[in-house]
């Protein structure tokens, strides 16, 4: 079976943010989750953002029920990718990446990318003298 | 014991020479000592990949039938120079396309002719009795040139400023994309690998040095523009060198874009990265001290380029031993550094450089003329006009 990977906000009302919501995709729906950043306190508004992985089935019955626990998300429709072949590795990129998801190896001086940290703030693509990086528009 | 150029050529002649990276060089003098390092070694190679702006390439077309006096010349829609006789051209790496702006220019085309693709050349001409054509469009391809040689008025760097911005807002430079308010600092030269910082005398570097450029063998032509000669006392012991560059010349059709490659900075141009290695024979031990520097003794300084000025104020001095830690102090603040030049390409060249040595493919050659001890820098004098 094919598995999918999708990146989602999902916004908590205050009252849900100690409900073990993220413990039920994990069990019911069979996903993985890959909590990329958190804001979420008792009794406040919570905020945070995932990576989500299963089947296409599972993901959207896991969508559903995000839904029914009256749990906001947002998708991502996009990714950041990087055309390893037309990179030198200068580092430019490094200089603007706000999350750390560009670094250079300290050792090889060579670029890694970290996709689980990407913000996909786009600043990299703009900032590649290369165009090496680039953004992908999917659904 | 002093070795001279031609004894050097006869070891890699006979397959006998030793030769060591700059980096691996300096580990060798930290385990063994410098006399011990200059007996044992006979050539470092140095190696830098870096934007370098002031880059071109001299182009022959050949003639047409009928022939033109091509006055006004465009490659892939980038200006060419057309005030040179009557089929040659310079191509400028910063030139923009008219057509595609920021996105191609000069760069683009060198690097698009050096991977072989077909190039659309289109010229005009007033038309003479010798060269009765007024225009032309056609193909051209790397091949089909008479001549097509990289000349590069001011390449390889000694150092170069590290760049900071205090100001509010982004800015878009030469030097990468600078966040605001000591956002970031980028900084630009291979330090310990650096050619010229090698030999920071230029005591084996002048005019006829041959170097490895693109991928192909080229020479120093001359000095860089803007060449000076800096010599600093940081601390005690440690001298700084900076200032000097270098003019030069190779050949395209022995290039690859392995070692040369077009970019592009957003909201600044266009600009040529260049592969350019040297190898640097040591002579005695006094080159092989030089030969010994690494980057903890290297230093530049952080100018702040939100100033728009000639003169653009230094926040401090910086060794790249800190720089490439990936943060630096700055007002009592961590900043984080990034590079802009590839030190992992720097490095593929210097080993390459050295295996043609190996091989007997690279032979080194003795200066033919010193570079000049005397350049000043001078800026430009704004004089009324009437
Ligand atoms: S800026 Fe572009 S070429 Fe340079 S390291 Fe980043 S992705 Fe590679
Ligand atoms: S999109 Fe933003 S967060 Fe993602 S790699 Fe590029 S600069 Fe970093």
């Amino acid at each position: 079976m094919q598995l999918q990977k999708i990146k989602l906000f999902m916004y908590f009302p205050p009252e849900k943010t100690d409900k073990p919501i993220t413990y039920r995709l994990v069990k019911d729906y069979d996903l993985m989750f890959n909590i990329l950043q958190a804001q979420i306190q008792p009794n406040k508004k919570g905020r945070l953002m995932a990576e989500l992985e299963g089947t296409a089935e599972n993901i959207e019955k896991g969508l559903q029920y995000l839904k029914d626990q009256g749990v906001q998300y947002r998708i991502f429709n996009k990714n950041i990718i990087w055309h390893e072949e037309k990179c030198v590795h200068c580092g430019a990129c490094t200089a603007v990446c706000p999350s750390r998801a560009l670094s250079m190896d300290r050792n090889e001086w060579k670029l890694t990318f970290d996709h689980s940290k990407c913000l996909i703030c786009e600043l990299c693509v703009k900032a590649c003298p290369l165009n090496a990086m680039d953004v992908n528009i999917f659904l | 014991m002093a070795k001279t150029f031609d004894e050097i050529n006869e070891k890699i002649k006979d397959g006998k020479v030793v030769v060591l990276t700059a980096e691996e060089f300096k580990d060798l003098v930290e385990e063994k000592g410098v006399a011990q390092a200059a007996k044992e070694v006979d050539v470092v190679t140095t190696g830098t990949f870096s934007p370098m702006c002031s880059s071109g390439a001299f182009i022959n077309f050949g003639h047409s039938d009928p022939p033109i006096r091509m006055n006004r010349i465009w490659l892939n829609d980038v200006p060419a120079y057309g005030g040179l006789a009557a089929v040659d051209t310079y191509i400028g790496a910063t030139e923009l396309s008219e057509t595609q702006g920021f996105e191609y220019g000069g760069a683009h085309v060198i690097q698009d002719l050096i991977d072989g693709k077909k190039i659309k050349l289109r010229a005009e001409s007033y038309g003479t009795d010798c060269y009765p054509r007024k225009e032309i469009t056609t193909y051209i391809t790397l091949d089909d040139l008479n001549q097509a040689y990289l000349f590069n008025p001011r390449n390889a760097y000694q150092n170069y400023n590290a760049a900071t911005n205090s100001s509010d807002r982004i800015l878009y430079t030469y030097m990468g994309t600078l966040l605001p308010q000591y956002g970031n600092v980028t900084y630009c030269t291979s330090g310990e690998l650096s050619p010229l910082l090698n030999d920071p005398e230029l005591r084996t570097i002048g005019i006829g040095t041959r170097i490895f450029i693109g991928g192909a063998q080229g020479y120093v032509a001359w000095e860089g523009t803007q060449f000076v000669r800096n010599k600093e006392v940081i601390r005690d012991g440690v001298i700084q060198y900076s200032g000097a560059t270098l003019a030069v010349i190779g050949d395209m059709k022995q290039m690859s874009s392995r070692f040369i490659r077009a970019a592009s900075y957003e909201k600044y141009g266009t600009t040529l990265f260049v592969g350019v290695g040297i190898p640097i024979p040591v002579l005695d031990e006094d080159m092989a001290k030089f030969l010994a520097v690494r980057n903890r003794d290297i230093y530049t300084q952080v100018v702040d380029y939100s100033v728009p000025s000639r003169s653009r104020p230094v926040l401090r001095k910086v060794s790249y031993e800190e720089l490439r830690s990936g943060m630096i102090e700055l007002n009592g603040k961590k900043v984080p550094t990034a590079p802009l030049s590839s030190l992992r390409k720097a490095r593929e060249i210097a080993q390459v450089l050295k295996e043609m040595i190996l091989k007997g493919e690279f032979l080194l050659q003795e200066p033919i003329q010193k570079l000049p001890e005397d350049r000043r820098f001078n800026p430009l004098k704004e004089r009324e006009v009437k």
